[in-house]
């Protein structure tokens, strides 16, 4: 942890609309230059807080703010309306001005800041070699496609030199090529402009990929907030640990050194002295596939209902009678095993985590 | 386009295509033929030919009723006629745009209440609506005495029979016609463009101004119209608000046929009214592509 201040605070934000709660006792810090991703499954609340450091919503209680351009007095972000935010937002659907065309629709930020003429062309010329849309910038946006359409939004918004940019699923609306490209390129952008980047998404693999660091949400908390290896490695709980990879849950009860489920009892790596309820999380790259006697000592025995092959790898779907999850196995390679047939199944008690059940 | 080979399978499943839609629009187009085109090619006719003694038509050939259309009586008639007809659009405007504005920013299930309010009136008789205003506005009315009682004016003061009585009349009549398609325009319009906005930089008035105004504006002109149009061509609000005196194209092109019987005439200024609307609507098409940036698009596939 460095000790700088952080950019933005945000200390404990609710925010409910009637009975549902959208939020519930939020408290995070985004650091400066740091590309920070929210994620969750929908309704977990992510674009809420979103929009509410946007000021599109008020929260019902907590503070958000966001450190002065002095970098020494933080501003109340809640106090201010949203024309006066130091913060841009780039929306989902990107919300490009359908009545103007591409520069003007990037000027149009500067031209409320008040700037000169020259300025505003000058920084207008800039951010459209940036992102590659000079030869578009008299188009309208009707007449561009999804990625350049995401390349406008993101110039209108970078062009104001934010101090802190906010994602709203950026890449949701394009199609699986292109946004590969885009996350590279927005990686890039964020390097180049220095600007904080806040990413709200769904996609796991997408916040994985891109982010420093990572705040997972569910239910309008946040439930880890992580480096995407910790996250992986060392989730906070079992929605974490669901929601982030792929991997088989075992449900079970933990004692010091073992976890006892479905009638067996398997050694573990329990460091955090849980007992009583807990689940074990095996990820497909810790489960080894084994022959079922006795000398190949497996941990589980289990009937094979799927192999894939990937080309430089395969992945083995085992059903072990018992356990709800079907156990994934993944190692390099062809598939060694046939559908249908006996295996058994063995893994480091060092690599799989162990996680307490909160009943 | 029309190069579909018949054993094709995209042919035959435009073909079929068109069939489906002809078939849609049939009744439709049936309906605008027998009631549209056709009196409107009548009256085409009837404009260029001579008027018969008693109504009706000879049959001679002449450009007459044309160039006494431009007769500086007629002239007036048109240009009072648009003063009045854009005077009440104008208004109808200042006062509908606002109202369609806050139905549309209504909690849903009261939007329907308040649409259901704004069309109520046309539950009502329309020459007893325009009768009610005569009371209204009479120098006995609820208006005047209420002014006297006050003390603003000393003594009541002539509001009916007066150009004022039939703006106040016909704006009264087709407010409606305004809020609909106003409302309509706003309430599609997408909330996040006006957030980006305010995001940028943009006070909520500039916000309005700079985006929910012009991307409203199709809808504004199709209320426009809507108001304009009828206003020109409605011959029962000047006669009872306006007392006879204010003349308008309505009860001109009115008196031709049933007064003057001078059908050929009665065409002409017909056809004037018919083609400003022509002119409005396809104006009003341009300005909606040009706003939605479609133009070029939508020639490009033609």
């Amino acid at each position: 942890m460095t000790l700088e201040t952080p950019l933005l605070t945000i200390t404990g934000v609710s925010k409910a609309y009637g009975d549902v709660v959208a939020l519930d006792n939020v408290s995070l810090n985004i650091r400066q230059n740091e590309f920070f991703a929210l994620l969750g499954p929908s309704g977990c609340g992510k674009t809420t807080l979103l929009r509410s450091i946007a000021g599109f919503e008020d929260p019902d209680v907590g503070s958000i703010s966001i450190l002065g351009p002095d970098s020494s007095t933080p501003i109340n972000l809640l106090a201010l309306p949203p024309n006066k935010r130091p913060v841009n937002l780039m929306f989902q659907s990107y919300a490009l001005f359908p009545h103007m065309n591409v520069r003007k629709n990037i000027m149009y930020g500067l031209q409320r800041e008040g700037l000169s003429k020259e300025e505003i062309a000058q920084r207008v010329e800039e951010v459209l070699v940036t992102t590659g849309l000079t030869d578009k910038a008299s188009v309208r946006p009707a007449q561009l496609s999804g990625g350049q359409r995401q390349r406008v939004a993101l110039a209108r918004a970078i062009v104001k030199r934010p101090r802190l940019l906010l994602l709203d699923e950026p890449l949701s609306a394009l199609d699986r090529k292109v946004r590969a490209e885009m996350q590279i390129e927005l990686k890039r952008l964020q390097h180049e402009v220095g600007i904080t980047f806040v990413v709200v998404t769904h996609d796991q693999e997408e916040a994985m990929s891109m982010a420093d660091r990572i705040a997972v949400m569910h239910e309008g908390r946040v439930q880890q907030i992580a480096d995407p290896v910790t996250l992986y490695a060392q989730p906070a709980n079992v929605f974490v640990a669901d929601f982030i990879g792929s991997g088989s849950l075992l449900h079970g009860t933990a004692s010091e050194s073992s976890f006892s489920a479905y009638g067996s009892t398997f050694p573990c790596h329990n460091p955090d002295h849980i007992s009583g309820g807990a689940v074990l999380v095996l990820r497909p790259e810790d489960v080894r596939v084994t022959g079922v006697t006795s000398t190949d000592n497996p941990l589980l025995v289990g009937t094979i209902i799927e192999t894939h092959f990937y080309g430089g790898s395969s992945s083995t779907s085992v059903r072990v009678p018992e356990v709800e999850d079907v156990i994934v196995a993944s190692h390099p390679g062809a598939p060694q095993h046939h559908v249908g047939d006996q295996v058994g199944l063995s893994w480091d008690p060092q690599t799989a985590v162990l996680l307490q059940v909160h009943p | 386009m029309s190069t579909t080979t018949p054993t094709s399978g995209r042919g035959a499943a435009r073909r079929r295509a068109l069939i489906g839609r002809t078939v849609f629009a049939g009744p439709g187009l049936i309906y605008i033929t027998a009631f549209m085109a056709i009196p409107v090619l009548l009256v085409l006719v009837y404009s260029f030919f001579q008027r018969g003694r008693f109504g009706g038509i000879v049959w001679e050939f002449t450009f007459d009723n044309y160039v006494r259309a431009f007769e500086p009586v007629y002239i007036q008639v048109f240009s009072n006629s648009l003063v009045i007809a854009g005077t009440t659009t104008l208004l109808a405007l200042l006062i509908g745009y606002p109202t369609a504005y806050a139905i549309a920013k209504l909690p849903a299930r009261w939007r329907t209440v308040a649409l259901v309010m704004v069309v109520l009136p046309f539950w009502t008789n329309f020459l007893i609506r325009t009768y009610a205003w005569i009371i209204l506005l009479n120098s006995e009315g609820p208006i005047n005495s209420s002014l006297v009682d006050a003390g603003i004016i000393s003594a009541p003061i002539g509001l009916l029979y007066t150009p004022g009585a039939v703006i106040v009349g016909l704006v009264y009549a087709y407010l409606p016609l305004v809020i609909l398609p106003v409302y309509a325009s706003i309430e599609r319009l997408d909330r996040q463009l006006v957030e980006a906005a305010g995001n940028l930089g943009a006070s909520r008035a500039r916000a309005f101004f700079d985006v929910t105004l012009p991307l409203t504006l199709p809808g504004v002109m199709i209320g426009a119209i809507f108001v304009f149009v009828p206003s020109l061509g409605n011959f029962v609000v000047p006669e009872l608000l306006g007392g006879g005196k204010t003349v308008m194209v309505g009860n001109l092109i009115r008196d031709q046929f049933l007064e003057a019987r001078d059908w050929p005439f009665g065409a002409v200024l017909a056809l004037f009214v018919i083609s400003l609307l022509v002119i409005l609507f396809a104006m009003q098409a341009a300005i909606s592509r040009r706003i939605n940036g479609t133009g070029k698009r939508m020639s490009s596939r033609a």
